[in-house]
């Protein structure tokens, strides 16, 4: 096929699917967290059950007045969310839905993966800096302490990963998890990473994933009661829902992540390998579904930490507890 | 608890099955102008007026907080109750209102009222779009009167 045209239409492909299942998270949020707080939640919009709240909202965000205050940094400061938000959408360019399905097969995919992510930083510390506001100033330098003190325990455990699949290419991780271990009654099981060996890293994967996206109960840098709303405070309109868009496509990236690295991504166990192009994207987003799920359930229940209960977490246990795994996967490795 | 090696953060998963629980069960909430709340025994919804027993003697008036209650009166001569005695003058109620923008629903005009001229209705539906159509008046407080429920029978000794 023409190479433009494969990149076109998978550009447009990979957009629908993120903004889509951005819009269905936030729905989520609104609606199991209504319920898990003894409330209904949206209940008009949209005729029944409030599908349509999410809409209604992002259409009320766009209306609102684009504003910047008079000191700020202009340029800087129109330009933070499209970074945030571009570099959440680049996550998906290597993430496979299927063998076939994906929109860059990179050798390096996990690589990838961990340093585009942390551009997120970038735009934060930018929409943080030059918002001319202390609140955004402390917000913004919260969330890049933050997101430097989680992305070490992160690629850790991803190092481990890398490790025992022996491969960095994502296509190459998932296939690793497919990999017959035994059988059973002729039945061939294969399982995934979570299932074999990697149990501390997947604990420390989400739990660094979860900081990472600043959400509660790591969300100092958006503490409402603290900050306002941290580096978000002064932003409104259209730059607003970018950054509101971009928290919920990067929580599906993230469990995306975690759904291939960990869960065995598109396979499953019992599927023939004809089938995975066609069931694949069906069966991983279902175990995305149930992370974001997870991610969601943990926000409505747990309290936030302190700042220094914070940090202490990533340096004092996550990262020698990540270590300590590398070492054990490779020990693994070596004598399997 | 037990002293020794505890499973780290019982609280946070304890926590979390209780928010799963709370999810699947029926949210306790009535979908209030789907289905009318019933408010509680006893419920302080407004204040109505039973213009016929109030004396105009002005003690809800004087004991308000919040000065909501507005009273006007005048004085009447009234016939002799027999042929030659002596004519005696009776309050005449002209206006009574209650501003709901400042009442604060403490109840103490309720309370104080000694001729029973006050009570409470459980009717809360009467928001309005304009601050100054929360005064309600006289007539307006005498329709509340059919909505005051009967109260409940003594208790037998």
């Amino acid at each position: 096929m023409n190479f433009w045209l494969e990149l076109v239409i998978s550009l447009v492909v990979m957009l629908a699917v993120v903004l889509t299942s951005a819009l269905v998270t936030i729905y989520v949020e609104l609606k199991a967290g209504s319920h898990m707080q003894a409330r209904i939640g949206p209940y008009y919009a949209g005729g029944r059950w409030g599908w349509a709240q999410p809409l209604a909202d992002a259409a009320k965000f766009l209306q609102k007045e684009d504003l910047a205050p008079a000191r700020a940094d202009r340029t800087v400061y129109g330009f933070a969310p499209y970074v945030v938000l571009m570099s959440t959408l680049a996550i998906f360019a290597v993430i496979p839905l299927g063998p076939d399905l994906v929109a860059a097969n990179l050798d390096l995919g996990a690589y990838f993966l961990l340093a585009i992510s942390s551009l997120s930083v970038l735009g934060i510390l930018m929409a943080g800096w030059s918002s001319a506001n202390k609140y955004s100033l402390i917000g913004g330098l919260r969330a890049a302490a933050q997101l430097i003190a989680y992305e070490l325990p992160l690629v850790l455990a991803v190092v481990a990963v890398v490790i025992q699949a022996g491969t960095m290419s994502l296509n190459g991780i998932v296939e690793a998890q497919q990999v017959t271990l035994f059988t059973v009654g002729g039945a061939e099981i294969a399982l995934p990473f979570i299932l074999t060996g990697q149990i501390i890293g997947f604990g420390i994967f989400m739990i660094a994933a979860v900081a990472e996206l600043s959400r509660i109960p790591f969300d100092m840098p958006i503490a409402e009661s603290e900050l306002t709303m941290g580096y978000l405070t002064e932003y409104s309109g259209i730059r607003f829902t970018m950054f509101f868009l971009g928290e919920y496509a990067s929580m599906v990236g993230l469990s995306a992540i975690a759904a291939t690295l960990y869960l065995g991504g598109y396979g499953a166990p019992f599927l023939p390998e004809s089938m995975a192009n066609f069931a694949g994207p069906g069966i991983f987003f279902v175990k995305v579904a149930a992370l974001v799920f997870f991610i969601i359930w943990i926000r409505f229940t747990w309290p936030r930490l302190r700042e220094d209960q914070l940090q202490s977490m990533a340096w004092r246990w996550l990262i020698p507890l990540a270590l300590f795994n590398i070492g054990l996967v490779s020990i693994f490795k070596v004598v399997f | 608890m037990s002293k020794g090696i505890t499973f780290p953060f019982p609280g946070l998963f304890k926590g979390m099955g209780l928010t799963l629980k709370t999810m699947l069960k029926k949210a306790p909430v009535t979908m209030y102008p789907d289905e009318k709340e019933i408010p509680v025994p006893r419920a302080r919804g407004v204040i109505s007026l039973d213009a016929d027993a109030c004396t105009v003697c002005m003690l809800c008036a004087r004991e308000c907080p919040d000065w909501c209650i507005y009273i006007e009166g005048h004085k009447e001569a009234q016939e002799p109750a027999k042929p030659g005695g002596r004519i005696k003058t009776k309050n005449e109620l002209d206006r009574f209102d209650i501003d709901y923008s400042l009442c604060m629903y403490c109840g103490i005009c309720v309370e104080v009222c000694p001729f029973n001229a006050l009570f409470w209705s459980p009717e809360y539906e009467y928001a309005e779009p304009r601050i100054s159509d929360l005064l309600h008046n006289q007539e307006k407080l005498g329709e509340w009167l059919e909505t005051v429920p009967k109260p409940p029978a003594l208790e037998s000794r």
